[in-house]
């Protein structure tokens, strides 16, 4: 099988992002996305402290310390951008104005329940910034992760045992193996990489999964 | 004639006491006051509570007042960074206290104090570990948590320019916390890179109203270029 590597993976997400969606891309893989949303689309990104149509990083030499994403890295702003305060950001966020809120995971249950914030170890600092605010409050949650650990452990379970950022949140799962929609009834498998059956993604997985009615 | 214009930063701080609870304006450095934070190390008061987005960034600012060991507890959305070491050393040796705050349920908990509402309910957290304990709410179809507005003492923000009524404008993403906190507080001091007689600033651009500003100091700093 060919499995995508973390800039396929955004890729493959970016190209289901519409014409006109106002979006946020959480920390770490999701900023992956920004590079891979099709040219020709207008999509506003949406940054937490502040910021509706971030840029692109800027020339060096051309940084400003006070133009900043939620990573905390230098970035400018589209014309027609615009900068606000927090609690206006997160109004956009937990009032159901953004359209996507697209956020990496340790592990999805099959409810939709979304752990990705704290490992829970004992001498892990806990640190959860807006991510369950954007769990609660994005029309629609996309989670981008690999599919399985290093050890080679499903993290699309049947409950999580990560403490939980949101309970029955996410949308859609995007994987170095497949695409997957979170139904009340269940996991459909919308896609799968290139050489990979439903069957032997099933066996990877280990929790029931379902065919959706588009092929691969 | 209303003058809120402050000689110092260490003027603008003199009064702080022990034990005060003090927001600190900035998400990383974006915003972050730093002059006032190196005044209030120097001006000496312990045993602080702080509120801020993080814990501090390696060795300058919050990062600073946290090594030197003058604070006891902090609510923030994200201590744990790449360079959060001063926080980290303190935290594992059980000698700072953290409540942690989701980041859009900390901006509303500021908000709201400024605003006297008495508390509110929201969706965000609930069935996690961060709203056990907490009053919880079915409201229509969803389930809220209730949450308390977080008051200061102190406020220290960073705006761009000022007016000696007290009306602030702030740059780009470092306005961040900067209108909340500047409500949410009995003294509200800012750090500003300019200062302009009444007038100069756009009224229909004023993002904080002097009514929030007790006291204003122009630190003269070049704008630093991100690393």
């Amino acid at each position: 099988m060919k499995k995508l590597d973390r800039k396929q993976i955004a890729a493959r997400l970016a190209r289901d992002i519409p014409e006109g969606a106002y979006v946020n891309l959480g920390i770490g893989l999701p900023t992956l996305v920004a590079d891979y949303l099709p040219k020709g689309r207008e999509i506003i990104l949406h940054s937490e402290n502040g910021i509706l149509g971030v840029g692109p990083k800027p020339a060096p030499g051309e940084e400003d310390e006070d133009l900043i994403n939620a990573g905390k890295e230098p970035v400018t702003l589209l014309t027609g951008g615009c900068y606000f305060h927090h609690a206006d950001s997160f109004g956009m966020i937990r009032g159901r104005h953004l359209d996507f809120a697209i956020l990496g995971a340790f592990q999805v249950s099959v409810a939709g329940d979304l752990a990705n914030w704290h490992t829970g170890g004992a001498d892990d600092i806990p640190a959860v910034g807006g991510a369950m605010d954007l769990a609660v409050g994005a029309k629609q949650v996309l989670v981008m992760m690999e599919h399985l650990t290093k050890k080679g452990e499903s993290k699309i379970v049947e409950r999580c045992s990560y403490p939980l950022t949101g309970a029955r949140c996410v949308d859609r799962i995007y994987t170095d193996l497949a695409v997957i929609d979170v139904k009340p009834e269940g996991l459909h498998v919308v896609e799968t990489v290139e050489g990979l059956s439903f069957e032997e993604l099933q066996r990877l997985t280990g929790v029931p999964l379902k065919k959706a009615l588009i092929a691969a | 004639m209303i003058n809120k214009f402050v000689a110092s930063p260490e003027a603008a701080l003199a009064d702080v006491p022990d034990g005060a609870t003090v927001m600190i304006h900035g998400f990383g450095n974006a915003g972050m006051p730093a002059a006032l934070i190196d005044a209030l190390i120097a001006q000496g008061a312990r045993n602080l509570t702080i509120v801020n987005n993080n814990a501090g960034n390696a060795d300058a600012g919050l990062a600073a007042l946290i090594g030197a060991r003058r604070v006891r507890k902090i609510l923030c959305s994200f201590p744990r960074q790449a360079d959060s070491w001063h926080f980290d050393k303190l935290y594992r040796a059980g000698e700072i206290e953290l409540e942690l705050v989701p980041q859009g349920t900390l901006a509303e908990r500021i908000r709201t104090a400024g605003a006297g509402i008495g508390a509110f309910f929201t969706p965000t957290a609930y069935g996690t570990r961060l709203a056990e304990g907490k009053e919880t709410r079915r409201i229509g179809d969803r389930d809220y948590v209730l949450e308390y507005p977080i008051h200061a003492d102190y406020a220290l923000v960073k705006a761009d320019r000022a007016d000696r009524w007290g009306n602030l404008t702030y740059r780009k993403s470092g306005r961040n916390f900067g209108p909340l906190m500047a409500m949410a507080a009995k003294c509200t001091v800012a750090q500003v890179r300019e200062t302009v007689e009444l007038g100069v600033l756009d009224p229909e651009q004023v993002h904080t109203p002097g009514i929030f500003v007790k006291r204003v100091v122009r630190v003269a700093a070049p704008m630093k270029k991100a690393a």
